[in-house]
């Protein structure tokens, strides 16, 4: 699960990662309020930053035509503008696609002066099977371009999980950026406040990017947390109340959200050959083979090993709502599953829906024979596969090739 | 011979009682599985009935195996308790652990994989379908199933698979049983991003058995062990390798079921797998349909 960078950013605080000092709102008047409260504290200048969970918000353009997602102010009444110019707008971004997203809050933050912009991360590091705080220098920029570009820039310490992030290995991180003096061992306690975050918050991933060296005017330096990104291991959400409170469904699309409440894996894909499958592997490798012979997948939709006829009924209904969708092709393997009780679903699902688009099944395993003897006995133009090749060429002729 | 397990193998049950648990016992003491005891915490000295079979339940693992002699244990608890479940097991010295459970939080696994370091225990799994060792009985029965595979769609033979992902180990397996080529065992090894065993761990094995005369490797994105698994692979390994990567049309950044599926940060493609099989002359089955005849061909 991802959350917003206002949320990321709450988190650390209370973990004790120094984040610019700021408030979300909702609404333009609150907007203003939060920048005046700010610049009365003593900041010149403040940056309200839409809250939407795709990155490039700086770059991006609203559907109204005002450009930048973020933007630095002088005044309490420029933020109120820029809060009226973003607020219930759709931001467009290199992340979004087309369709953009919807800006319903925004975070109004204090902008120090930024002397320096670094990078850091806390991530699993899965040939290790541990997890590792990572820096560079080059901070503000496409990370994975760097890796690609100069791996060397990228510094990474692995963590032990029995002991935790240990102070001299922030230190070496600290110096490794290049930080002297007092911002070392700020260096360090703020590493081990960020990996205390991820750890203690089952996240998955923690990006701080840019991670700031500020100057303040009297010349001392900090540390600050600018921007924050960071996603959480769904497993282990049921542990954190407070972060699953977090989660935003106007972020996700509609129809994975309908999905997930019948414990169905289905993420919305661009093509309009439509699968329903049971097993992750066996799933990804339909979408492949649907491609493989010409065709698009309009989704991943994994039913489970057990699935039940509500589930197989509901995954109809959710493939059926996609407008692009023009085939079907269903792939069980019924290991375990009986493939009379799948079929029956499927005819279930069919006639419940009033299916009117190719539908071509690949049933295997136990009780197949008896399950394509449903299929056929129900009277409705199922098309029958006998293999998985066999069923993807004859939903991808079905639909028409791309 | 085979890999990991055979028909003589004891197993134990952790979860026997609960509906999962239950009714892939009974699949396997139907197959002929050695299920030599049960372990339910509160539930110790009651029996698990099935037909003519009556298996002891135990309150802790360690009593099970001391009181059963299983070697091998299964587990089937929920995510909460199933890190907890495995260094049980571990503290028991078992040998093999085949964890079925799926959803437990990652950074469980990486404290599980942190106390197992310097154990003799091995760890298959999490989020596996299990192994299989099949028999000479009919539907392959008398050999030796531990998690959810279907028993019948093996075959005993010589051709070792190894997959991160069930159904497709399935499809894999069927294929070999439908061209009546057998399998000397089939390990599922999970779709988690920290497991227990990899790919190369069970490559290694297939290739020091004498009854495996060729391997099935079955992959999917994310991660870097298939990689691992073809660098050794074409260094090593004296038995002609398939496989397969599923994947290849999964968009960047989603999770696609397995919560190891992911192409996160560029890493982690079809495409660089599939790369690094063909360097290592790892035979490239082109679609999920053609991975048993793909194999075929070079033996």
């Amino acid at each position: 699960m991802n959350i917003h960078e206002y949320q990321a950013k709450q988190l650390l605080a209370q973990y004790g990662v120094p984040v610019p000092p700021g408030e979300v709102c909702a609404d333009a008047n609150a907007a203003k309020e939060a920048a005046a409260k700010l610049f009365a504290q003593g900041e010149t200048l403040v940056v309200i930053k839409s809250q939407i969970h795709a990155g490039g918000r700086g770059k991006g353009t609203f559907k109204s035509g005002f450009q930048g997602g973020v933007k630095l102010c002088k005044t309490a009444d420029d933020v109120f503008e820029k809060a009226k110019a973003m607020l219930g707008n759709v931001l467009v971004t290199k992340q979004t696609g087309a369709e953009g997203r919807l800006v319903s809050k925004v975070l109004v933050a204090g902008a120090p002066h930024i002397k320096k912009e670094l990078y850091c991360a806390v991530l699993l590091d899965r040939a290790l099977s541990r997890p590792i705080v990572m820096v560079s220098t080059e901070g503000g920029m496409d990370i994975e371009q760097i890796a690609a570009d100069h791996p060397e820039k990228i510094i990474k310490e692995a963590v032990d999980p029995a002991v935790g992030l240990l102070p001299f290995q922030g230190r070496k991180l600290a110096v490794a950026l290049g930080l002297t003096g007092g911002l070392i061992a700020a260096g360090a306690k703020m590493f081990s406040a960020l990996y205390k975050t991820w750890w203690e918050c089952d996240a998955s991933m923690i990006e701080i990017n840019p991670l700031c060296i500020i100057a303040a005017p009297d010349g001392k330096e900090s540390l600050l947390a600018v921007d924050a990104k960071m996603s959480l291991d769904d497993n282990a959400l049921y542990r954190h109340a407070n972060i699953q409170a977090m989660r935003d469904l106007a972020e996700e699309a509609p129809l994975e959200t309908e999905a997930s409440k019948y414990n169905l894996n289905y993420i919305t894909l661009d093509g309009n050959i439509a699968c329903l499958v049971n097993g992750a592997g066996l799933a990804m490798a339909t979408m492949d083979i649907i491609q493989h012979f010409g065709g698009l997948p309009a989704n991943f939709l994994d039913v489970g090993g057990g699935a039940t006829k509500e589930q197989v009924t509901a995954a109809f209904r959710i493939i059926l709502s996609d407008p692009h969708v023009k085939g079907i092709l269903v792939n069980i393997f019924g290991g375990i599953m009986q493939c009379d009780i799948i079929a029956t679903g499927i005819v279930a699902a069919v006639k419940e829906t009033k299916l009117n688009l190719p539908l071509v099944v690949r049933l295997e395993g136990n009780n197949v024979q008896l399950g394509k003897q449903i299929l056929r006995d129900s009277g409705l133009p199922i098309i029958s596969g006998d293999s998985m090749a066999d069923a993807a060429q004859k939903a991808v002729t079905a639909v028409g090739k791309r | 011979m085979s890999i990991l397990v055979n028909s003589q193998t004891k197993v134990l049950v952790q979860g026997i009682t609960g509906s999962f648990g239950a009714r892939h016992t009974q699949l396997s003491l139907d197959y002929g599985t050695q299920i030599v005891a049960g372990v339910t915490p509160g539930k110790g000295g009651q029996t698990f009935d099935h037909g003519v079979h009556k298996v002891p339940v135990f309150d802790t693992v360690g009593a099970a195996a001391q009181q059963t002699g299983a070697t091998v244990s299964v587990i089937f608890v929920p995510p909460p308790f199933a890190a907890d479940a495995i260094l049980e097991a571990v503290d028991a010295g078992l040998d093999l652990i085949v964890c079925i459970t799926e959803g437990i939080p990652v950074n469980d696994m990486v404290k599980v994989k942190q106390a197992m370091l310097g154990k003799k225990t091995r760890l298959a799994g999490p989020n596996c379908p299990g192994v299989v060792t099949p028999g000479e009985g009919p539907d392959s029965k008398g050999g030796c199933r531990i998690g959810i595979s279907p028993g019948y769609i093996h075959k005993k033979g010589h051709i070792g698979v190894v997959s991160r992902s069930g159904t497709l180990t399935y499809e894999a397996v069927w294929q070999l049983t439908c061209r009546g080529v057998g399998q000397s065992t089939c390990v599922g090894i999970g779709g988690d991003p920290v497991n227990g065993t990899s790919h190369l761990d069970i490559v290694k094995m297939f290739n020091d058995d004498p009854d495996t005369h060729g391997i099935i490797m079955i992959g999917e994105i994310g991660g870097s062990a298939e990689e691992e698994a073809a660098e050794w692979i074409q260094k090593n390994c004296r038995k002609p390798v398939a496989g397969f990567i599923a994947g290849a049309t999964a968009p960047p950044g989603r999770r696609m079921g397995h919560a190891g599926a992911i192409v996160s940060g560029g890493k982690g493609t079809a495409a660089a797998k599939i790369e690094s099989f063909k360097q290592a002359g790892i035979g490239i089955a082109a679609t999920p349909s053609e991975m048993a005849d793909t194999l075929l061909k070079m033996m």
